[in-house]
């Protein structure tokens, strides 16, 4: 649908704030290098106060830029105005014109490109039938539900067909059910139409779902850019090992080395690690082990004992303590397991793959 | 770290954008050639003598006795005026807020009271203290028999203001009163308060900021305020009357430059105080709406010394209102009472009424729309967009309220009656219809710039961002959108413009020249003659008129306005 998808590229890319309190320059954005392909789907993700929206308004032109230049289909677009950027937004208030039913709030960007009528309303009645708010036109904004407007939001900003659709965390104002069905209706209009969207969320279970690319940042800077499956299998650092998904860090040293594979001490105790090819013997290291790769049983690789044991319907919750650490246990579909109980004495097991040495 | 890209980037997008720029440029000129430059003339004049600079002028105008006198005059009313006034808002805005009300009557009177001061013109209440308490007054001679009341002089003065100046006060404090949350005074009341130490110790000092923002408004108010002091002052000059008299009475321009900017010195430290400590404060501790609906005071014996109180006092605004079309209509006031049109045909016939309506209503007719526009525009400026001379606009925007109407007619005469810097430049402007409508504007942009800001404040700024980002320029953002979405304030800025405009007196009175029959210059005229049917003849139509645009705009607004998609989002 979109005319041409266009590609953003971010060089050197800085913003500068000042703290409202202290009247201190900060970095807002540090150093920001990011590609992102045509037709891609690309998720900003990160806390809040991380430098992910000003990224996002300095794409769309809101903010200005303090080092670096932005580009959009190759070419340099600092110094545009956010109306002369092939972008469109979808906010996260949704931003509709309360004044304007939804057709004319659709139509709004159609207007502006002086296109004749006829061509309006055949684009507007045909993406609203994308977004499923067919003959709904004549309603006005306060009379739609909130996904219903995150609808129209969506509709209006995919109608001028950009080079790029951007989303301003769009799901944060609906019910967690709601949210599980819009984003998968985002991802499928995104696909129909062909079109690069960059996405901001703090919700890492979004941006899984999502993204062809995650981008995470942390305090102003891009931590890890990479697809769903490395960011969370292959973090970079402990950041993103918790931020994605849920983590255990075991700390040691490499006790012994061969090639890519060698053997840590943790908390006094043997473990066998694979691609431990960046350390060498005696570093400190960190394993990163998931809750649901580690699994409780009679013989294993660490003892431990059980300070918390739950039954949580789908997994039972557990926590113990190997040593000092204290390491979370999530036993899927418990049924046919055995289940341990607080003040138990088992082992915490699993393999040399499940763990991802840092 | 050095933020020069962005704002390099910032001002090149800016510039950009030529509608923009233009509008920018423009705004800054009307600024500065009508409030900044005026202002500054009157500095010139009276520093700078024919001998250079020296301080002559200011010793000059201070060894005289009547401009010391006026000071001290001014202050002292404005301070009890002010003390008064809130005190009374307080009051008023306690009972609406805290206190059930058994009869919708007396809401009703609430209502009224809170809309006076809003369509009242100037002299209304001085004439009808006068009529009522003067030497012919209705109250004094005829219940009380007494006959050498003299109204004239400072109680008077004081007793009109008061009147004038507490509903502001009121509106102001029963604003802040409603964000109170509820569950402050009700955890107050749960660990064992009095209603009355509640009272003290939770509410009076969350609006106590609040409380000394009103009363320096009304100081302000007070001290600028022209009309009533003029007509009910007596012998009683205040600054206002003392400077109207230096350049009307003993054609001393420098001397009135000088005595108008002493008082502009005073006017603008209350503003200075009032705008940068105490609104802050005042905003500060009360954020947020309240939670819960509050429960009224219901407890008899609270309730009806203070119904009592406040009904009798908004009683005593009506009539005094009332009385004024009564005024026209007796024969002669305070001596005979058939009901007779003579002084109504007597303003048309002899006294150029017709003239005198025609051009007070077309002259505001003009002012008004302008007004509205530009206050809008300013607002939209302030409020949504960024540039470096934002921070200048604002604050000569509304710098405009605290310069009293006869320093600006002052520095007006100054300024452009040999043209700009006494160089010819524009010197037709003087004297001409022109002149009139830019002090009409400049007088009420600060109360619109006010209103427009406070409700761009309530529209989230994505929404205009989102029209921007789809592709319209800021003047289609500002048309298709801002407008739109602030109508009703537009709609209530242009009739307060109006209404403003029509009902000014104190700048216009020195600019004026004969070729033009303004309203309320007419009024001023008659009542001080002592001719008070033809002063109330003319009072009346300019009641009608300002009430009439009021009804009006309530009607538009509910029509047209912007409630119906709004109140539910």
């Amino acid at each position: 649908m979109a005319k041409e998808k266009k590609g953003v590229r971010l060089e050197h890319v800085s913003k500068i704030y000042q703290d409202p309190k202290t009247k201190k320059d900060f970095y807002a954005v540090h150093d920001a290098n990011i590609d992102i392909a045509p037709g891609e789907f690309v998720t900003l993700l990160g806390p809040s106060g991380c430098g992910k929206t000003t990224i996002l308004r300095m794409i769309a032109g809101f903010e200005s830029p303090d080092e670096g230049e932005v580009y959009l289909g190759g070419e340099p677009i600092n110094e545009l105005t956010p109306n002369k950027r092939d972008t469109a937004m979808v906010f996260q208030s949704y931003a509709l014109l309360p004044h304007y039913n939804i057709f004319d709030n659709v139509a709004y960007g159609l207007k502006l490109r002086k296109l004749p009528k006829e061509e309006i309303s055949e684009k507007v009645h045909s993406i609203l039938r994308l977004v499923g708010l067919e003959g709904m036109e004549d309603r006005m904004t306060n009379q739609l539900s909130g996904g219903q407007q995150q609808r129209v939001a969506l509709a209006r900003a995919l109608v001028i067909e950009p080079g790029v659709l951007l989303f301003d965390e769009p799901l944060s104002n609906l019910d967690a059910k709601l949210r599980v069905d819009m984003r998968n209706e985002i991802r499928r209009i995104q696909q129909a139409a062909g079109i690069t969207a960059i996405y901001v969320t703090h919700d890492q279970s979004e941006a899984m779902a999502l993204s062809d690319n995650i981008i995470i940042m942390k305090k102003g800077v891009v931590d890890q850019i990479g697809d769903p499956h490395t960011v969370y299998y292959h973090p970079v650092d402990e950041f993103v090992a918790d931020f994605i998904g849920e983590s255990n860090f075991l700390r040691g040293t490499l006790s012994e080395k061969d090639g890519e594979s060698g053997v840590a001490t943790i908390e006094g105790h043997p473990v066998e690690v694979a691609n431990v090819g960046h350390l060498s013997v005696g570093d400190n290291c960190v394993l990163v082990l998931r809750p649901e790769a580690a699994h409780l049983t009679d013989e294993g690789v660490l003892p431990c004992k059980v300070t918390l044991s739950r039954f949580m319907g789908n997994y039972q919750n557990y926590q113990v303590m190997v040593g000092d650490t204290l390491v979370k246990i999530t036993d899927f579909n418990p049924k046919n397991h055995k289940i341990y109980e607080v003040g138990d004495e088992a082992f915490v097991s699993f393999t040399a793959d499940d763990v991802h040495v840092l | 770290m050095a933020r020069s890209q962005s704002a390099s980037l910032d001002r090149k997008k800016l510039l950009a954008d030529p509608i923009m720029v233009t509008t920018i440029v423009v705004l800054i000129a009307f600024l500065t050639l009508f409030i900044l430059y005026p202002l500054a003339i009157l500095l010139v004049d009276s520093f700078i003598t024919g001998r250079g600079p020296s301080l002559e002028v200011f010793q000059r105008v201070f060894e005289m006795h009547t401009f010391t006198t006026a000071i001290t005059n001014t202050l002292s009313v404005g301070l009890l005026v002010s003390v008064a006034s809130a005190l009374v808002g307080l009051l008023f805005a306690y009972v609406e807020v805290y206190v059930k009300l058994r009869t919708r009557f007396l809401s009703g009177l609430f209502k009224v009271v809170s809309m006076l001061p809003v369509v009242s013109p100037p002299f209304v209440l001085s004439l009808s203290v006068i009529m009522l308490f003067g030497k012919a007054g209705i109250i004094t001679r005829y219940l009380l028999g007494i006959y050498d009341n003299s109204v004239y002089g400072f109680w008077g003065i004081f007793v009109v203001q008061t009147l004038t100046f507490f509903p502001v006060c009121y509106m102001m404090l029963r604003g802040l009163l409603r964000n109170i949350d509820p569950s402050l005074e009700e955890a107050a009341r749960d660990m064992g308060a009095s209603r009355w130490k509640v009272f003290t110790s939770v509410t009076l000092p969350l609006v106590l900021p609040g409380l000394g923002n009103a009363f320096l408004v009304t100081f302000i108010e007070s001290i600028a305020d022209f009309a009533n002091p003029m007509i009910i002052g007596g012998s009683y000059d205040t600054l206002a009357t003392t400077i109207y008299l230096q350049i009307t009475g003993a054609y001393d321009k420098e001397g009135a430059a000088a005595m108008a900017v002493v008082l502009l010195c005073i006017t603008l430290l209350m503003f200075i105080v009032q705008k940068y400590v105490l609104e802050a404060k005042s905003t500060a501790t009360l954020t947020g709406k309240a939670s819960r609906a509050r429960m009224l005071i219901a407890d008899r014996s609270v309730t009806l010394p203070l119904t009592i109180l406040c009904g009798v006092i908004a009683l005593f605004v009506v009539i005094m209102y009332v009385c004024v079309p009564f005024g026209a209509l007796f024969k002669t006031w305070g001596y005979d009472f058939t009901l007779t049109p003579k002084w109504f045909i007597q303003v048309f016939e002899r006294y150029h009424g017709l003239e005198a309506f025609r051009d007070s209503f077309v002259l505001s007719l003009i002012a008004s729309p302008l007004t509205a526009l530009l206050s809008m525009i300013i607002s939209y400026l302030v409020v949504k967009r960024n540039f470096r001379s934002k921070g200048f606009i604002e604050f000569v925007s509304m710098l405009a309220m605290a310069v009293p109407g006869t320093v600006l007619g002052v520095g007006f005469i100054r300024g452009f009656s040999a043209g700009v810097f006494r160089t010819g430049f524009l010197q037709g402007l003087y004297g001409s219809a022109a002149i009139l409508v830019i002090v009409f504007i400049v007088r009420s942009l600060p109360t619109g710039t006010r209103s427009g800001i406070s409700a761009l404040r309530q529209i989230d700024k994505s929404i205009e961002e989102s029209a921007y980002d789809m592709g319209a320029d800021s003047f289609t953002v500002f048309r298709t959108v801002t407008l739109p979405l602030i109508k009703d304030s537009f709609l209530s800025g242009l009739v307060t413009a109006f209404v403003r405009s029509i009902t000014a007196i104190s700048a216009i009175i020195l600019l004026v020249t004969p070729q033009f029959f303004l309203i309320t210059v007419q009024i001023n005229e008659f009542a001080e003659k002592g001719s008070y049917g033809i002063a109330c003849a003319f009072a009346t139509i300019l009641i009608v008129i300002t009430y009439g645009s009021v009804l009006l705009m309530n009607l538009a607004i509910k029509h047209f306005g912007t409630s119906k998609y709004t109140e539910e989002a």
